[in-house]
């Protein structure tokens, strides 16, 4: 059998399994992986951040540019205008650098810590099997710092480079510092100067001038340790007329504190390049009081800098306690395209405050946003989105289409659309719809033999259909999954 | 297979149904006709188990259970099929997988392994000649956008899929023009067996030259005012119900 008709079956065969999964609906992934940590002190000073470059040994630019991120943000004060209610975080009650022990070259998969190795089966993600059968590169980060790159090799042949950010800062120092903050300034939010401050690895993606990457890459983020925060950075540059699709998984062990999570992406698109941006987020939630959780408070920037270019972003969000997120991109070249499709579910105590900016500063550039937001039990959701057309942005187009689904009486759902135009030769349109899964569809269902949590999970998954639709093969399975599951014991 | 005594029933305090008996047994096909407003579909939605609907008192008792006591989807697993009168749209559910969840949840109450995708393939093409619907039905998401002959035609192919023990058809052929009517009917009789029954629930007496009845019964004011054999339906419509109206009144 080819492999696409493989791959065709696992799906079927998966969205089999969906249905039977969806009864036990408690979050899977909240395991602790009892692996020796080295971390520094709590709290968070100059002193602190000096450990972490000197943890990492970087060179002196690098050390600067973290302490200058470090003074900018003192000046700062965190965001106050998203809908959404955030207990006081106190920063010198948080750990900033964790990493697995002991920390040494790896250059094959035997020598990581086979603790690890069976976290990552528990993820579903065995490095193995993803080596042998999907052909997908994935960097694992586990508490900010990146355990194993596969498939390296492989793609350095290509001229690609796929590390871990800490390696780029070592081998490719010159890139990193060419393009590190160029989306994202470290000046740019309260949470961006903070991670340019404190992080502490990530992943690092170069795709040289026509290359098309001919795999999916990707990176799996975890937080184990207590009491930590976790800061990556991801910094992806395709250069004139390259291609490459990438995804990014998190999960989180079960926790009654909540831990902070403030990652920035970077994307930068090149003349005629185009970056494919895939997020399952599902760190964990908290629990079914609202104790708990994930902060996700994180800064995800594309820049369309080379005409033709194209960015899209798109993400199924599940988890976290408060999600505060707005994948963008900035449509700088002409003739630039940027999509942003987006699922976000929110139950129980849940927080959400996501959406997208379009920055049209380019001639006859063109924007999608396809927001599906669903919320159940006490929790809110709300659509945050910016469309913006440049006075130079002549001839150029957006098209929003932000829809909300309730569950239950007691959960909310928000819009809140920004449209700025500045020229009068562009067309901005924006449709939004509220609807609630109705009495008769799930009759419907059931009187078919489907029981409940099943009936949701078919609805709730075709409604965001067009979304799940946009994500590579290997996160649209998941997708499904984690969608049916964190809705369980939504309804009835 | 299927007894109904002194059944009544409420929906919001008004009394719908008052006093309704039924008896069908396996085999046989019941035709339920009766004006606007009298109760037909509230009888369908009482057995289907819809919510709305408040038994007073009165029992329904299928396959020597108390069916008042099943869940919506256990009744379904168990055998109970109600084709509705208005299907309702589920968007971005493909009627594959719609059917494909639907078939396994069912399987799986039986006890049985779902089937493989390939097996469901094959037995969803078997279905669709059966009931001469064309593929493009199942390739679109459940009933979105369908005509009104499309939706009725696809409860009729659900039906076949599910394979059901008691098949209720409320008001299938309402609003639907010969050829449908007939792909309808034909589906219908190609199911019958001696081991299932039906109950067609509708206004006119025309679905009836299709699908012959073996027992037709008029429901007027929540209650079986007159049972017979085919002909009955006959008289119905050389007569109308104003005939029975007087004579129950």
């Amino acid at each position: 059998m080819p492999s696409y008709l493989i791959r065709e079956h696992q799906v079927e065969k998966e969205q089999h399994d969906i249905l039977s999964e969806v009864t036990s609906g408690d979050y899977k992934y909240g395991f602790v992986t009892d692996i020796e940590m080295e971390t520094a002190p709590k709290g968070l000073n100059e002193d602190i951040i000096r450990f972490i470059s000197s943890k990492k040994n970087e060179p002196a630019w690098m050390l600067e540019y973290r302490l200058k991120s470090y003074r900018k943000w003192l000046e700062m004060t965190p965001p106050g205008w998203a809908h959404l209610k955030i207990n006081d975080i106190d920063y010198q009650d948080i750990i900033y650098y964790a990493a697995p022990k002991p920390k040494k070259e790896l250059q094959s998969l035997d020598e990581v810590d086979p603790e690890l190795l069976r976290t990552f089966e528990k993820l579903g993600i065995s490095l193995e099997e993803q080596k042998r059968l999907s052909g997908v590169a994935v960097d694992a980060v586990i508490d900010s710092v990146s355990v194993k790159t596969t498939f390296s090799e492989t793609l350095a042949g290509l001229g690609i480079i796929f590390c871990s950010f800490s390696e780029a800062v070592q081998k490719h120092p010159e890139l990193v510092k060419q393009y590190m903050g160029m989306a994202v300034p470290y000046g740019d939010n309260y949470f961006a100067a903070l991670n340019s401050a404190v992080f502490s690895d990530g992943s690092f993606c170069y795709i040289p001038k026509g290359v098309r990457c001919p795999i999916e890459l990707s990176t799996y983020f975890r937080i184990n340790a207590a009491g930590t925060g976790q800061f990556e950075r991801t910094l992806i540059v395709a250069d004139e007329g390259s291609y490459v699709s990438y995804m990014e998984g998190c999960t989180a062990p079960m926790r009654d504190e909540n831990q902070l999570h403030a990652a920035v992406v970077e994307i930068l698109a090149m003349k005629d390049a185009e970056v494919k941006y895939s997020t399952v987020q599902n760190w964990y939630p908290g629990n079914k009081k609202g104790e708990g959780g994930i902060y996700n408070f994180v800064t995800k920037r594309g820049i369309c800098k080379g005409n033709n270019s194209k960015i899209s972003w798109t993400q199924v969000e599940t988890g976290s306690a408060i999600t505060w997120k707005y994948p963008s991109v900035v449509l700088l070249g002409d003739h630039t395209t940027g999509e942003f499709y987006s699922v976000a579910v929110t139950n129980h105590h849940q927080q959400a405050d996501t959406g997208t900016k379009m920055i049209h500063l380019g001639k006859h550039t063109k924007s999608t946003i396809i927001s599906k937001g669903i919320s159940a039990g006490l929790s809110n959701n709300s659509y945050r989105g910016l469309v913006r057309m440049g006075k130079k942005a002549e001839q150029s187009r957006n098209f929003s289409q932000c829809d909300s689904l309730l569950l239950g009486d007691q959960c909310g759902a928000h819009t809140f659309p920004y449209i700025k135009v500045e020229n009068k030769s562009s067309i901005v349109e924006h449709e939004a719809t509220t609807s609630k899964i109705s009495d008769e569809q799930l009759f419907y269902c059931m009187q078919r033999g489907i029981g409940t949590e099943s009936a949701i999970g078919l609805i709730v998954n075709g409604y965001a259909k067009e979304v799940l639709n946009k994500l590579p093969m290997e996160f649209a399975v998941e997708a499904q999954k984690l969608l049916s599951v964190s809705l369980e014991g939504s309804v009835g | 297979m299927l007894s109904i005594k002194n059944l009544h029933v409420s929906v919001h305090h008004k009394e719908i149904i008052r006093g309704l008996s039924l008896e069908v047994n396996a085999g046989e096909v019941h035709a339920i006709m009766g004006p606007n407003g009298t109760g037909k579909s509230t009888l369908a939605a009482v057995i289907a188990g819809k919510e709305v609907f408040e038994v007073t008192s009165g029992e329904i008792i299928y396959k020597s259970r108390n069916l008042l006591e099943m869940a919506v989807e256990e009744r379904a697993s168990e055998g109970i099929f109600l084709g509705f009168q208005y299907p309702v749209e589920i968007p971005g559910v493909s009627m594959t997988n719609f059917m494909k969840t639907a078939v396994n949840e069912q399987r799986k109450y039986k006890g049985l392994d779902p089937l493989t995708a390939s097996e469901f393939l094959a037995l969803m093409e078997a279905k669709k000649k059966l009931v001469d619907i064309q593929s493009k039905l199942t390739n679109r998401s459940v009933n979105e956008g369908f005509s009104g002959g499309e939706k009725k035609k696809n409860e009729i192919f659900q039906m076949a899929m599910l394979e059901p023990t008691l098949a209720i058809l409320d008001e299938t052929d309402s609003g639907l023009d010969i050829d449908a009517l007939k792909v309808v009917a034909n589906g219908v009789n190609a199911l019958r067996r001696p081991d299932n029954a039906f109950i067609v629930i509708t206004h006119y007496q025309r679905l009836l030259d299709y699908i012959v009845p073996d027992v037709v019964h008029v429901l007027y004011e929540g209650r079986i005012v007159k049972t017979g054999g085919k002909e009955l339906a006959l008289e119905l419509e050389e007569k109308g119900y104003e005939w029975l109206k007087e004579s129950n009144s």
